[in-house]
């Protein structure tokens, strides 16, 4: 079984139920594979079809090749924690602090970072280098649901 | 002709000087039009350069007039053109620009290509009126309702509830101290310094006394930062006069020479993506600054230094080379080597001789030029560093921005 299969079964989405507010991205035709894989349980990064480079945010272009043929490819779902900050302030009425936010590096290629929040854990026991996998958080928006991908420990911490 | 650096560099910002500054009225809450507030400080850098309102032909600001987040600038280039009716050659306004600063260096620019004689570069906040009293939630980006929907870099925060610097810059210094150890004991001496410098500015707005145990007390904002590692939101404007170093003979004082400039981004432009993420593109704007000249950081006197975040000017002390890349914790704890005393010992640098924008405002990177100016020009007041012989300053850095936004400038006195 693949890793993107591992991430693609089970416990992959959140409880949606009473959602605090978040900003959501404008979702377009060049970042929706990004926003809604989650809707398969995949987390999709563009990817050069010719070298095989990852390109985040979504370009147009591969900047190691410059060839033109990217296409949304499924990453393993799996990512490591790369720095983090547990937020204390409360910026917006519903999203309670205290919670993680954190920069993970994906397996995939060196420097393929997202910022994301973990999850499913005790804030006080983030720490670098924690092994992570997404879970996708859904967001019923005006365009259509819009999945957050969010990252969980692999073992339990 | 201008000077040349080694490979044949160009160095066109030697043709260009800094001639007069100006501030408005800087406070809290004061309430008052962004506009107005703009116009006083012009006034105010005009007359000190000892020019007419005649000879600017030149606007050079940051952001241009946009008021997202709300307070954020509210005044651009035509506003003010139009206010004082002036007639300008070259004009610029923006905020895809190497930081705040980026509007400087463009004037530098201008009047080194002979498109302006004299450019009125400004730049207005008045972020704490726009709060008033409603608290910081209600000017977070995307806290206005459910129209707002984030573009560009934002998208990859805002939905994580980071919508702040505060965030994104908490995780570069928790990534410093984990690579080099350093402390909160240690990043405290950057606001504490400040606010030791704050006491004597009278315009700065903390001023009372700050103890270490006070500031290890308050409250966590994002970890690893405290609520004494954030600058104030403030109102105010500040304006810096940049003119063509031969038409210097009209000034009312020597104006400042501008050594070299810094405005590199070398680096992929994002607060996540970027190769280093314990110093980001002020890395890159501090070297090619030192590219063009010939001077060296143990030359320098007084370091003005960005400080949005206290961790900011501590990453700003490493990339200038004031420290080794990670020795920025051990190099400030205790701040001697910091404090205006500093100022000319060998091995340290007076840094923040205002307060910065942690005790003095938020007045968004112009308050670094205008403090680095008024320290060479010997007009600080109480707050004016001297040299061991008791002769002023005359080499300063002043630089601004953070994240994948910075640049930085060599001044020397005239």
């Amino acid at each position: 079984m693949s890793d993107s299969e591992a991430a693609a079964e089970g416990d992959t989405t959140l409880d949606t139920a009473d959602l605090p507010f978040r900003v959501m991205p404008a979702v377009t035709v060049d970042n929706e594979h990004f926003w809604t894989g989650g809707e398969h349980g995949e987390l999709r990064i563009l990817r050069c079809q010719a070298c095989g480079y990852w390109i985040h945010p979504p370009a147009p272009i591969c900047p190691q090749c410059l060839g033109k043929d990217v296409v949304p490819e499924a990453t393993s779902g799996r990512a490591t924690v790369l720095t983090w900050t547990i937020n204390r302030q409360p910026w917006y009425p519903d999203l309670d602090p205290p919670y993680v936010v954190a920069i993970v590096e994906l397996p995939e290629q060196s420097g393929l970072r997202l910022t994301t929040n973990i999850v499913e854990l005790d804030p006080e026991d983030i720490d670098f280098g924690l092994e992570v996998r997404v879970t996708f958080l859904e967001y019923p928006d005006s365009g259509g649901s819009v999945w957050l991908p969010m990252f969980s420990p692999v073992n339990h911490v | 002709m201008s000077d040349r650096g080694s490979g044949g560099i160009r160095l066109g910002e030697r043709e260009a000087v800094i001639s007069g500054v100006g501030q408005s009225e800087i406070g809290r809450r004061i309430y008052r039009d962004p506009l107005g507030l703009t116009i006083d400080a012009t006034l105010a850098a005009v007359e000190h350069a000892g020019l007419k309102l005649s000879d600017i032909d030149g606007i050079s600001t940051y952001p241009g007039n946009i008021n997202q987040p709300p307070g954020f600038s509210g005044v651009g280039v035509v506003e003010l053109q139009d206010a004082l009716r002036l007639d300008l050659n070259w004009f610029c306004g923006g905020m895809e620009l190497p930081g705040q600063l980026g509007a400087v260096a463009n004037a530098i620019a201008a009047v080194s290509t002979g498109l302006a004689n004299h450019v009125l570069c400004f730049r207005t906040v008045w972020e704490a009126s726009a709060q008033g009293d409603k608290g910081r939630a209600s000017v977070t980006m995307g806290g206005g309702g459910d129209a707002f929907r984030a573009h560009g870099f934002l998208q990859w925060t805002l939905p994580f509830g980071a919508p702040s610097a505060a965030i994104w810059i908490a995780m570069m210094a928790n990534l410093h101290f984990h690579k080099y150890g350093t402390t909160r004991e240690q990043l405290a001496w950057i606001a504490l310094n400040s606010r030791r410098n704050a006491e004597v500015n009278p315009n700065a707005i903390y001023r009372q006394p700050m103890t270490h145990a006070e500031y290890m007390d308050v409250r966590m904002i994002s970890d690893p930062l405290c609520l004494y590692d954030c600058d104030i939101p403030a109102d105010g404007s500040t304006a810096i006069l940049v003119s063509r170093a031969d038409s210097s003979d009209d000034l009312a004082r020597e104006p400042v020479q501008v050594q070299a400039v810094g405005t590199a981004l070398r680096g992929r432009p994002s607060w996540d993506q970027f190769d280093d993420l314990t110093t980001m593109a002020l890395r890159d704007a501090a070297a090619m600054m030192w590219e063009r000249t010939d001077l060296n950081p143990s030359d320098v006197h007084i370091a003005e230094l960005y400080d949005g975040f206290s961790f900011i000017a501590l990453s700003w002390l490493e990339a200038l080379g004031f420290c080794g890349e990670g020795e920025g914790g051990a190099f400030i704890e205790g701040a001697e080597r910091i404090s205006r005393e500093s100022c000319g010992v060998p091995g340290s640098v007076a840094l923040n001789t205002h307060g910065g924008q942690l005790s003095a405002g938020r007045l968004h990177g112009f308050g670094f030029m205008h403090e680095a100016c008024t320290q060479l020009w010997g007009e600080a007041g109480e707050r004016q560093c001297l040299q061991g012989d008791g002769s002023l300053p005359e080499v300063a850095v002043a630089a601004a921005g953070g994240g994948p936004l910075a640049s930085t400038f060599l001044l020397t006195s005239g």
